[in-house]
């Protein structure tokens, strides 16, 4: 059978969906982070798939979720390769970077990482999300939506208004968290600039 | 109605409890401990029983008790702990019990890790515990099925009065996609004279796997073989997508099935004919269909996450009339698509 290169491929996937990994320490609302995508995505009855990281994770620890969004039925839930990252903490870009594809949306939490994204395929956007959590919002917990939103912007793949529906489904039994975390959203949405 | 975001774990609970499940007892493992907390929680919500159980021994007699008095009943666990549960297991094909038994594998042998894995196909298929017993096994591979096997799982062991397994994987488990909750539609009660459920006003029945009389056992295991050959004959379930024209047939479960799928599609894209079969049931496995699609000129690949497992199963039904290769990722490792592709691109 004759050989369809991987670089064809992976043209062919990128067209289809969108694989993102939000990687950040244990506590920094990775994996909820990667639940209020999922659930943006099913507002928009896209298919999805939510995986979230392995090994034995503790408060500190590495952790993160991978989020597969797509037009059409997904594979697996694990991916090897991402066209999208978001690092809340320098481990998480250190680690997961070289896994982006070439063309890949990179959101940095520049609050907690102090270097630059050291690859030019790749498209950087650098975003005080703790710092904007902390001072805008008074609670430094939203900076893992405040990056989520400044990653819908950067990539266009959901609308911020689809988040916002998410917050209300996710936190229906808690719904006065709901205000605080739209406006984290539309604060991280606001403040995205590649740079 | 609107699809719902939820764990493959937290979708069998709730396709167990939407199918009546009245009793669940379990013991918590890695990776499906989602089902012990949530089962915890949802139960005695709605009154039922909820039990954590000093052993995963221990959970599958508790299993073995209720089904007894006429109950759905259900446990889960993963690999190591269901090696455990193996005794009850031959114990309730041996007295005729029905009952749910989930799988979500991880890595083996021994402790192994806590990643998904399908390294369990043998001791699942083939009768982990002792006796020639056969157990229908179930290998759901989205969420959706998850939810949906689960209430075909207890229909089924009603039906045959024997135990079912839901073949699960830590992936599978782990992952969250929206699903349908779809409405249990309750099958028709089958056979209920055997139930201890009081012997008051009429004489008492027995529920046992000892059967010393002269030629009682095997009077009973002919009798166990002909429920066995009649759910061969009706409970075979597969999916196979693209095999008219398919050069390539990739046959696969669970997980690795989403794969086969995905790699069928990029390379279908290509124009390269990819088909893939998916067997729903490992046991009864689609031996027929297996050897209806080994027609000459085609190649199969068998994708598992073990070192061949369902392969011979295969190799048995493809009975040398097509080359069969295989694709595997031993426990620890998961099978993904650019392997898949490198690998077909070899064939």
């Amino acid at each position: 059978m004759s050989k369809l290169s991987l670089s064809a491929f992976t043209r062919i996937k990128n067209n289809m969906q969108t694989e993102l990994i939000i990687a950040g320490s244990g506590g920094q609302g990775v994996l909820f982070a990667g639940t209020l995508l999922a659930q943006a995505a099913v507002e928009e009855n896209k298919e999805t798939t939510w995986f979230p990281s392995y090994g034995a994770e503790i408060r500190g620890g590495t952790a993160n979720s991978t989020v597969v969004v797509s037009d059409e039925e997904i594979g697996s839930p694990v991916v090897n390769s991402f066209s999208a990252l978001i690092a809340l903490n320098e481990q998480s870009l250190d680690k997961f970077l070289p896994k982006a594809k070439p063309g890949a949306v990179i959101i940095v939490n520049s609050s907690l990482v102090n270097k630059k994204v050291d690859r030019s395929d790749v498209k950087a956007y650098y975003v005080p999300a703790s710092e904007i959590a902390d001072k805008q919002i008074n609670d430094i917990r939203a900076a893992n939506l405040v990056a989520l939103g400044a990653y819908l912007k950067a990539s266009g793949i959901l609308k911020l208004s689809s988040a916002k529906q998410a917050c209300d489904i996710l936190f229906a039994e808690r719904a006065k968290l709901i205000p605080l975390n739209q406006q984290a959203l539309e604060l991280g949405y606001n403040s995205c600039r590649q740079g | 109605m609107k699809k719902t975001l939820m764990k493959g774990n937290i979708a069998l609970c709730e396709g167990a409890i939407a199918a009546g499940c009245k009793a669940y007892f379990g013991y918590p493992i890695t990776p499906q401990n989602e089902v012990p907390a949530h089962m915890s929680k949802r139960m005695p919500e709605l009154g039922l029983v909820f039990l954590q159980a000093e052993s995963e021994v221990a959970a599958i007699n508790m299993v073995l008790g209720a089904s007894a008095t006429g109950v759905r009943v259900m446990t889960s666990s993963s690999s190591p702990g269901v090696s455990l549960k193996q005794e009850g297991i031959s114990y309730l094909v041996g007295c005729e019990l029905p009952a749910v038994i989930v799988n979500v594998q991880r890595g083996g042998p021994g402790l192994g890790n806590i990643s998904g894995s399908q390294a369990d196909y043998f001791q699942a298929t083939k009768g982990g515990g002792h006796g020639d017993y056969r157990m229908i096994v179930l290998a759901p591979s989205s969420v959706q099925d998850m939810y949906d096997h689960t209430m075909l799982a207890f229909d089924l062991a009603d039906k045959y009065r024997t135990p079912v397994m839901l073949l699960a994987d830590g992936v599978v488990g782990q992952m969250m996609e929206p699903l349908m909750l779809n409405k249990y539609i309750p099958a028709a009660t089958g056979d209920r004279s055997w139930v201890l459920d009081g012997a008051r006003g009429r004489e008492p029945r027995s529920v046992k796997s000892l059967l010393m009389a002269e030629g009682a056992l095997e009077r009973h295991n002919l009798e166990l073989r002909k429920k066995f050959d009649l759910i061969e004959a009706n409970e075979t379930r597969i999916e196979t997508k693209n095999t008219d024209d398919a050069e390539i047939i990739i046959v696969a479960f669970g997980i690795s099935a989403r794969v086969a799928y995905s790699t069928m599609r990029a390379l279908r894209a290509a124009g390269k004919k990819i088909g893939v079969a998916r067997p729903v049931t490992l046991w009864p496995f689609p031996q027929k269909t297996i050897s209806e699609l080994a027609k000459p000129g085609r190649k199969f690949l068998v994708a598992e996450m073990n070192m061949g497992q369902m392969v011979e199963d295969v190799r048995l039904a493809v009975n040398g009339k097509c080359p069969v290769e295989f694709y595997g990722r031993p426990g620890g490792g998961l099978v993904n698509q650019e392997e898949m592709i490198e690998r077909i691109n070899k064939m």
